[in-house]
């Protein structure tokens, strides 16, 4: 028979053991937040397209308008191939951030590896990405255009913005225990990232030393990845600054992880 | 050492209490305070916190041991460190120090429906419900029948249990818990929810568990179910293992020295000098105007409270609350409840007087909490739980007619008959 001790910090051991352990819980939490996503909504999933539909046709005309650089793309594509990992960060950071919150009750009355409770409200997030890629095909089918060869390369974009996506996530749920002051900062992050954030802007229009400086937003390497595996052509990958996107994204997880440990043991106590 | 399931050595916790959220709590003072003086900020961090925070031991160097097989019980008033031990030991939160060693797999039950979900169907949440208890996909199908079973809910297992009623949400949450299959169940004050009829088949349920071998820490306030259901007892006082050994010993210990039925409480240390109105003395009177901590149920007594006002005092007001054991208040009654309005009190000494009537609590234990205060200002004095007294059964309505009435008070009311044919 397994021994467990208990003492003051020496949860470590344990930790990643029981996280494997607990991998049914994550699989449910996630499962139930998608259940209960578009319960008592009048068009339900439906919603998944309408939002990103929405954003893409309003940032197309503002692109329009305003004569943005596209190289030489139909805005519609230009845009929608940087809502895409844009929204889901959006959404992700939004929900997990909360999470720990919302899930208040779980976190004071039993145990099991807190990291599950961000992790699994990401899940919800990037169902709604798939859904919202299934739109950007069939914008892409509509203007008869077809992805290069790169496109093999999106799932390392992906993969990339969901650790950005969970990395900061951890950051605001660990912070949002203590200081609920966060509650009003993710969506002021938010609104303010998409204009810092190459989403209708181009990277290219940048220059020099200002470009390597502007990269240093990790999503910026990010959406200029999807746009190059989408779109290829005239986007060309911008080297030092998807190195800095890299870097930045291993940071921002192992940092994440790093403080979310550091404040876990006493959620309970202050949540 | 070894045949030990359960190993606390010199457990203690403890919380910072009090001054928590004035200073450095919420981002802005700690930003406020970083910037205006960096350097100061970083050095004082440290002490800041030792001198506004006031520390308090929810537990305090607590040793004790459990056989695999034992069902213990652990008793002790409201803020004695019971829930805190129990929380500790289901690892929701982290020691101060000290240590323990659990052999095997640790369920614990703190909260009926801990992570239920209203939207979700009965079906639903007991896999969720399951899963968070720590159950595995496999094992909640297997005994899923079986939780429908007991919950007795089969009819509305696809209704949201948003729209279950009270009652059935409790079973649904129960049954789940009921078929845990650890060994070592944590069992925090759960069972007084629901109606007679299933807690009575909850205690069964719980006995099968004990029975079978199971290793049980349980928590309740309820004295008879500790006496059915554990063998083994840990009194807990301010923190503090007071007593352990078998539940009867431990129970009778609870009673006798925890609730010692005084009736009386008198001030040991000298008066404060600042204004207030403080309490010197307070003694419980029977309906022979004679000191007591046993009351007749039948009977009215009378609740004297002596007290000192060291200036006048405005808007000053007496309130007088009876609380039973499970730490239900049973009533709030303040001086100028007659006037309508807060009535001064002058300086000097005061002596008021409370009737409670016969024929009006129930029997039981109850403690006094009597509190000074200028009410929204300012609060001088507080007496909490420092005054017990019992009602006495002597031939009331309860024992006359040998039935299990319910309720904190009991009236003899008026009932009349229309009869007609």
């Amino acid at each position: 028979m397994n021994e467990l001790i208990i003492e003051a910090g020496r949860s470590e051991r344990q930790y990643w053991r029981d996280l494997w352990k607990y991998r049914e819980l994550f699989l449910f939490l996630a499962w139930r937040d998608l259940l209960i996503r578009y319960k008592q909504t009048a068009v339900g999933i439906v919603w998944a397209i309408i939002r990103p539909a929405l954003t893409v046709l309003a940032l197309t005309m503002i692109t329009k308008v305003g004569k943005l650089p596209t190289g030489g793309l139909p805005p519609a594509l230009f845009t929608a191939a940087a809502i895409l990992p844009w929204q889901f960060f959006a959404a992700a950071l939004s929900e997990s951030g909360n999470s720990l919150v919302i899930n208040s009750n779980l976190i004071s009355k039993v145990y099991f590896p807190r990291l599950i409770v961000p992790a699994s409200s990401i899940i919800t997030s990037f169902v709604d990405f798939l859904i919202t890629a299934a739109f950007v095909t069939i914008l892409l089918f509509w203007y008869h255009f077809l992805p290069p060869i790169m496109i093999w390369w999106l799932p390392v974009f992906v993969l990339m913005v969901f650790v950005v996506s969970l990395g900061a996530g951890l950051w605001i749920a660990a912070l949002m225990v203590k200081y609920r002051d966060f509650r009003f900062i993710v969506p002021f992050i938010v609104s303010y990232g998409v204009l810092i954030s190459p989403v209708v802007l181009k990277t290219s229009s940048f220059s020099g030393a200002w470009r390597l400086v502007y990269s240093i937003n990790p999503l910026v390497g990010i959406i200029d990845g999807f746009r190059w595996c989408i779109l290829g052509g005239l986007n060309t990958l911008y080297w030092p600054g998807l190195m800095m996107s890299v870097l930045g994204t291993v940071l921002l997880l192992t940092s994440g992880i790093w403080y979310f440990r550091k404040t876990e043991r006493t959620f309970a106590d202050i949540i | 050492m070894s045949d030990y399931i359960i190993h606390v050595e010199n457990l203690s916790k403890y919380y910072v209490i009090g001054h928590q959220r004035r200073k450095d709590d919420g981002l802005r003072h700690a930003i406020e305070a970083a910037l205006r003086s960096p350097l100061q900020w970083w050095r004082h961090r440290k002490q800041s916190i030792a001198k506004e925070h006031e520390e308090f031991w929810a537990l305090k160097d607590v040793s004790f041991n459990v056989k695999q097989g034992e069902v213990v019980g652990i008793i002790g008033r409201n803020g004695a460190g019971k829930s805190t031990l129990l929380k500790i030991l289901s690892r929701i939160t982290e020691p101060t120090s000290g240590s323990i060693r659990l052999k095997g797999r640790v369920a614990s039950l703190l909260e009926v429906g801990t992570g239920f979900h209203p939207e979700l169907t009965g079906r639903e949440n007991i896999f969720l419900n399951g899963a968070i208890l720590g159950m595995s996909r496999v094992e909640i199908k297997r005994k899923f029948d079986e939780i429908v079973a007991f919950s007795e809910v089969e009819k509305f297992l696809d209704t949201p249990v948003k729209r279950y009623s009270s009652g059935m949400y409790v079973r649904l949450a129960f049954a789940v818990a009921a078929h845990l299959e650890p060994e070592i169940l944590i069992i925090d004050e759960v069972l007084a929810v629901g109606d007679t009829a299933f807690q009575k088949k909850c205690l069964g349920k719980m006995g099968e568990v004990a029975r079978g071998g199971r290793t049980v820490l349980f928590v309740s306030h309820n004295m008879a179910i500790m006496r059915q259901l554990c063998t083994a007892g840990l009194m807990l006082n301010q923190g503090q293992i007071v007593k352990s050994g078998l539940i009867g010993e431990v129970v009778d210990n609870y009673l006798t020295v925890e609730v010692s039925c005084e009736g009386h409480w008198r001030r040991a240390d000298p008066l404060p000098k600042e204004p207030g109105i403080y309490f010197e003395s307070v003694t419980v009177f029977n309906h022979r105007n004679e000191p007591a901590g046993h009351l007749d149920v039948t009977k009215d007594f009378t609740i004297e409270i002596k007290m000192e006002a060291t200036d006048i005092i405005r808007k000053g007001q007496i309130a007088l609350g009876i609380v039973n054991k499970e730490g239900t208040i049973v009533l709030t009654t303040c001086n100028c409840d007659a006037a309508r309005e807060y009535t001064p009190i002058e300086a000097g000494r005061h002596l008021f007087r409370v009737n409670i009537p016969g024929n009006f609590l129930a029997p039981d234990t109850y403690f006094l909490r009597i509190a000074s205060h200028a009410p929204h200002i300012q609060l001088f004095d507080l007496l909490e739980d420092k005054i017990s007294f019992s009602i006495e059964d002597t031939g009331s309505l309860r024992s006359l007619f040998r039935d299990e009435r319910r309720g904190v008070v009991q009236p003899l009311l008026n009932w009349t008959d229309e009869h007609s044919t």
